[in-house]
C-alpha cells in the first residue's frame, strides 16, 4: 500500500519531495570518504555503479540497508557495517571450539549462526570410528578452515592444510568481524607492529577470533591493544 | 472509549493539557547501545515513555518447528514492567502483550531483509518501563533502531506514530489522559523513505476528513522521529 495515493499533495512523504533525496548523488556526493548512513537511506542514483554490500538497488536508486560507513570505489558502492554478525565464507580461516561430538563428526562454534561440522575424515590425525573425543574433546579450540557453506548456512570446516592444528597454548580474544581490517592495517602493517611490540605470536582468524600466544606480560599488553582498539572504534567519528 | 465526553482537553486556543498545540510531538530522544551485551541495543524515551529494545541474532532458530528454509524467522517479545504503570501490571505475556508482539513483527518483517539468514532467527525484546500512551509506536520505533544498530540488514526503518480525537479535535500524539478519555486512536508504522504503510490499527471512530488530519500528523510526525533516529545512529553508541 502505498501512502502518497491518499494523501493530500504536498504533505505527502515520496521519496522526490523529500530532503535526503533532493540531492541526486545522495550523502555519497557530500565529498567526504567515509559517511555514516542509516538503513532505508538513499545513496543516489544507481546508473553506472553497482550495489555492493549492504546496498540495494530499488527503482534506479541505490539504498543503505546497514548501518555503517558508504564506501564508493567508482564503480561498486558499499557499506562497511558497523556492526554486523560472522557469516562463514569458504576457505575462512577461522578459530573454533569443538561444542559436540558424535562417532565420526565433531560439531564446532566457529560464532556463525550455526555451528560447522568437521567430518573425521577432514579432522587431524588418525582415529578409529568412536574415537572423535580422544582426539580433541569438548571445549577445546581448533585452528580450521572453512571448505564449503551452503546455501542454507550449514558449513563444514577442515583441519588438512598448512598450519591448521588444535591450539594448546596461548589466550583466544574476540573482535568485531568488521574491525579486522583495522587490526590488521594495511598489508599487515598494524598487525607486524603488534606482534613486535609484544613479542607475540598472533594468528587473526576472519570470524573475529585471534590466538595470542608468548610470554605472559606480552600476551597481557596485546589483549589490552585489543579492547582499546574495539572500545575506539565504537565511539563513532573515528575513521576506520 | 467514549463515555467521557465532557472531559475538557483541548481549549479553545487549541492548547491541550500537557501544553502542546494540535500537531505537536512529545520530545523524543533515542540513545542505541544500552545493552552492551546484545547485539544491538536502543533506548526511546518519548514524553514519559521509556522502551528499551534488544536484538539477539541472527543465529540457529529453536523450536526448530518455526524454523523456515527460506528465511529467517523474527522472534519479537514486547513486554512491559511490572512497574510501568501507576497500578501494577501482572507479569508475563497477556493477551495484549501478544497482540502488540504480533503487529511489532508483522511490521518489521516487512523491512528487514530475511531471506538473507534463512534458517536463522532474529531475537528482538521490548521492554517498556514506563507507560504512557503510545506504547507500541514507542516499541516498534525502539526495535527498528535496535535492528539498524546490530547490522541486520532492512530496507528501511519504521517509525511509529500515534494521532487520534480528543473533544472532536484531531491531535498528533496523544498522551495518557487524550488516550483514556479521547475518541479515537490511530497508531500508524510508517517507512520515511517511500511513505509506505507497514502497520495501521484504529481504536473508535473518525470520519474521512479526521482520518486524512490524522494521516497527514502522522505523516510529519515520522518524518521528525525518523531524523532523531538516524542522529541517534549517527551519533555513536551511550
Amino acid at each position: 500500500m502505498s501512502a502518497s495515493m491518499v494523501m493530500k499533495d504536498g504533505r505527502v512523504a515520496r521519496p522526490d519531495n523529500m530532503s535526503v533525496s533532493n540531492d541526486a548523488g545522495g550523502p555519497r556526493n557530500q565529498g567526504r570518504a567515509s559517511l555514516l548512513v542509516a538503513p532505508g537511506e538513499d545513496l543516489g542514483e544507481s546508473e553506472g555503479h553497482e550495489a555492493g554490500h549492504g546496498v540495494l538497488e530499488m527503482d534506479g536508486r541505490l539504498r543503505a540497508t546497514k548501518h555503517g560507513r558508504v564506501n564508493d570505489n567508482g564503480t561498486e558502492i558499499a557499506i562497511e557495517p558497523l556492526r554486523t554478525a560472522y557469516i562463514p565464507r569458504p576457505s575462512d580461516l577461522v578459530i573454533g571450539y569443538v561444542e559436540g561430538c558424535t562417532n565420526n563428526i565433531w560439531f564446532i562454534d566457529i560464532g556463525a549462526p550455526f555451528n560447522a561440522i568437521l567430518p573425521m575424515s577432514l579432522g587431524p590425525g588418525k582415529a578409529a570410528f568412536g574415537g572423535t573425543r580422544s582426539i580433541m574433546d569438548i571445549g577445546e579450540a581448533v585452528l580450521c578452515r572453512v571448505q564449503e557453506v551452503e546455501e542454507t548456512h550449514s558449513s563444514v570446516v577442515t583441519m588438512k592444510g598448512m598450519g591448521l592444528r588444535k591450539i594448546r597454548s596461548g589466550n583466544i580474544e574476540q573482535v568485531d568481524p568488521h574491525l579486522l581490517g583495522r587490526l590488521i592495517g594495511k598489508g599487515g602493517k598494524a598487525l607486524r607492529q603488534l606482534k613486535e611490540d609484544t613479542d607475540c605470536r598472533i594468528i587473526v582468524a576472519d570470524n573475529g577470533r585471534v590466538w595470542i600466544d608468548g610470554e605472559f606480560d606480552g600476551i597481557v599488553s596485546a589483549r589490552d591493544q585489543l579492547k582499546a582498539m574495539s572500545d575506539d572504534a565504537k565511539s563513532i567519528g573515528v575513521d576506520a | 472509549m467514549g463515555g467521557y465526553g465532557d472531559v475538557q482537553m483541548i481549549d479553545e486556543n487549541g492548547i491541550r493539557v500537557d501544553g502542546r498545540g494540535p500537531g505537536d510531538l512529545r520530545p523524543v530522544s533515542i540513545e542505541t547501545g544500552v545493552i552492551p551485551v546484545a547485539d544491538g541495543s536502543a533506548r526511546v524515551i518519548w514524553g514519559t515513555n521509556h522502551a528499551v529494545a534488544a536484538v539477539y541474532g541472527p543465529m540457529e532458530c529453536h523450536p526448530r518447528k518455526i524454523q523456515r528454509q527460506d528465511r529467517a524467522v523474527l522472534d519479537v517479545r514486547y513486554n512491559m514492567a511490572p512497574f510501568s504503570t501507576t497500578d501494577r501490571m501482572r507479569p508475563g505475556f497477556n493477551r495484549r502483550s501478544r497482540e502488540i508482539s504480533k503487529v511489532t513483527a508483522d511490521a518489521l518483517e516487512s523491512v528487514v531483509l530475511l531471506e538473507m539468514y534463512p534458517r536463522c532467527k532474529v531475537r528482538v525484546e521490548i521492554e517498556i518501563l514506563c507507560a504512557e500512551a503510545g506504547t507500541r509506536c514507542v516499541g516498534l520505533t525502539a526495535a527498528s533502531v535496535a535492528l539498524a544498530h546490530a547490522g541486520i540488514p532492512m530496507t528501511d526503518m519504521v517509525v511509529s506514530v500515534a494521532s487520534g480525537k480528543i473533544n472532536d479535535v484531531v491531535v498528533c500524539d496523544l498522551n495518557k489522559e487524550e488516550d483514556n478519555y479521547g475518541e479515537a486512536d490511530l497508531p500508524m508504522g510508517i517507512l520515511p523513505n517511500s511513505g509506505e504503510l507497514v502497520f495501521l490499527q484504529m481504536d473508535g471512530d473518525l470520519s474521512q476528513a479526521e482520518f486524512q488530519q490524522a494521516w497527514d500528523y502522522n505523516m510529519e510526525a515520522a518524518m521528525v522521529v525518523h531524523q532523531i533516529m538516524v542522529d541517534a545512529l549517527k551519533g555513536g553508541d551511550a
